[in-house]
């Protein structure tokens, strides 16, 4: 669907491919109203359908989704792998989203290549939802990784925040700093040098004015940073194995490294972890990464009721 | 990539060609790019064309340089051969005089005529039409509508 910019703070009918189409009150709009519908159970989207499009399978974004949906009155149908879908045989996605929009009032689309949500979006009148497109964006992840910061901090401004891991590949970093350059914060990037944030992220951190810090070293980290967001290092980003258990075992997060850091960070991570939080953790106060899951519906309930144009009643 | 040595030209001497009557020179062509140029501008076959390779410059070292009959180039054409060449200068000609010169500029958006260069992009899909917004222009930074990759001048490719 065209982006409609003739009012800046209306939502309704726009597309949700990337957090780079939407100015910072709109990102707080966002947040404010799944803020409102944190309690709110009401089926406003009765009668509406959401029309899920899985060209790779992804499990959790898919369950997430239909959750929203459906606690809103609203269902769903499609697919949730490219095997059954027709484009095994060749149509192209633009026909394929042509055909869906007669079955629905929203697509959520999930593929494999990158762009293909923005490419959707232009092949259709309904609003189109990005439910990650290969490496490049995730925008509703990144709404409710805000909206848990926001959450558990109080604010989204003025904050110490650590990224740990994988810098290079993990679209979630990626996506969530770059968003976060629309505010003031202090940011510390945390890697082993072989997976270090490519120079563009940095050259984009350097014209926004972004303050950050970039470190090999753990406890480099301030000790009173407010958020540790750490991410997966997958073993397949290493050539050899003993370098991967070596990097792997540095950026553990335990009681211990969370004592050392002061002991009061919110801990994120967008799941699923491999070794990286510590089981132990998991009744650490600051935990967060099950809220983000839980976050993560509430969020897509506000993405869905807004983008449909329906406001609660 | 260094450049092979081209054939000495003696100094002061010119590389004769017919003056232009009716047409554009396209001159300060990066080295190496006048093909690339001919390609965007997409002429048809009967119009004639001069081009000089590796031809020694003053400023720039070695340069190309197109010489165009019967064909005034169009502010799109000179936006787009400033992405290969971005110090080419275009004089239109009439009557054998420079009535006009243009010095390139670049458009918002290019599109149609780059190839993204990530190979999980959609746009590898040869019927979608390729789009990139220009972000920066000092040094260069495009970025592909649709994948949102960032790129570099040395990573642009024509269709
Ligand atoms: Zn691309």
């Amino acid at each position: 669907m065209p982006v409609n910019a003739s009012d800046a703070l209306s939502l309704a009918g726009r597309d949700l491919i990337s957090v780079r189409d939407f100015t910072r009150d709109e990102l707080i709009a966002f947040l404010d109203e799944a803020e409102a519908f944190e309690y709110y159970t009401s089926p406003i989207l009765s009668g509406m359908v959401m029309g899920s499009l899985f060209f790779e399978p992804s499990t959790r974004t898919n369950l997430s989704f239909s959750s929203a949906m459906q606690r809103l009155g609203g269902s769903v149908l499609g697919f949730a792998d490219s095997k059954v879908s027709s484009t095994s045989k060749g149509e192209s996605l633009a026909d394929t989203v042509r055909v869906v929009e007669n079955y629905c009032d929203i697509i959520l689309l999930r593929h494999p290549f990158e762009g293909a949500a923005r490419l959707a979006s232009e092949s259709t009148r309904l609003p189109v939802i990005n439910a990650g497109d290969g490496t490049n964006q995730h925008p509703t992840q990144t709404l409710l990784d805000l909206y848990t910061i926001r959450q558990k901090r109080n604010a989204l401004e003025g904050l110490k925040i650590a990224f740990i891991g994988d810098l290079k590949y993990s679209r979630t970093v990626h996506s969530l700093i770059e968003t976060l350059s629309h505010f003031d914060n202090e940011l510390f990037l945390i890697s082993p040098t072989s997976l270090r944030i490519p120079p563009d992220f940095l050259e984009e951190l350097n014209a926004n004015g972004t303050v950050y810090h970039e470190d090999e070293d753990f406890f480099s980290i301030a000790q009173d940073v407010d958020v540790l967001y750490s991410t997966r290092i997958q073993q397949e980003r290493f050539p050899d194995a003993v370098e991967y258990e070596k990097v792997k075992n540095a950026y553990r997060i335990d009681r211990e490294t969370i004592e050392k850091l002061g002991g009061k960070a919110t801990l994120m991570h967008p799941l699923p972890r491999l070794n990286e939080i510590s089981m132990d953790l998991d009744d650490y106060p600051g935990a967060a990464y099950f809220d983000q899951v839980r976050n993560g519906v509430t969020v897509r309930k506000a993405v869905l009721s807004l983008l449909l144009g329906k406001t609660r009643v | 990539m260094p450049a092979e040595q081209p054939p000495r030209v003696p100094e002061g001497s010119k590389i004769k060609v017919s003056a232009l009557r009716e047409g554009t020179v396209i001159d300060h062509l990066v080295a190496g790019t006048a093909l690339k140029v001919l390609k965007i501008l997409g002429l048809d076959s009967d119009r004639s064309v001069t081009i000089g390779l590796n031809l020694e410059s003053k400023k720039m070292g070695h340069k190309d340089l197109i010489k165009i009959e019967r064909h005034e180039v169009i502010n799109e054409e000179v936006q787009k051969i400033a992405l290969v060449s971005p110090n080419a200068t275009f004089s239109i000609i009439r009557d054998f005089h420079v009535v006009q010169k243009l010095s390139p500029s670049l458009p918002e958006m290019i599109e149609n005529l780059l190839r993204c260069p990530n190979p999980s992009c959609v746009t590898t899909d040869d019927r979608v039409r390729t789009k990139f917004i220009v972000v920066r222009t000092d040094s260069l930074r495009l970025r592909c509508h649709y994948c949102e990759r960032t790129i570099r001048k040395d990573e642009i490719e024509l269709l």
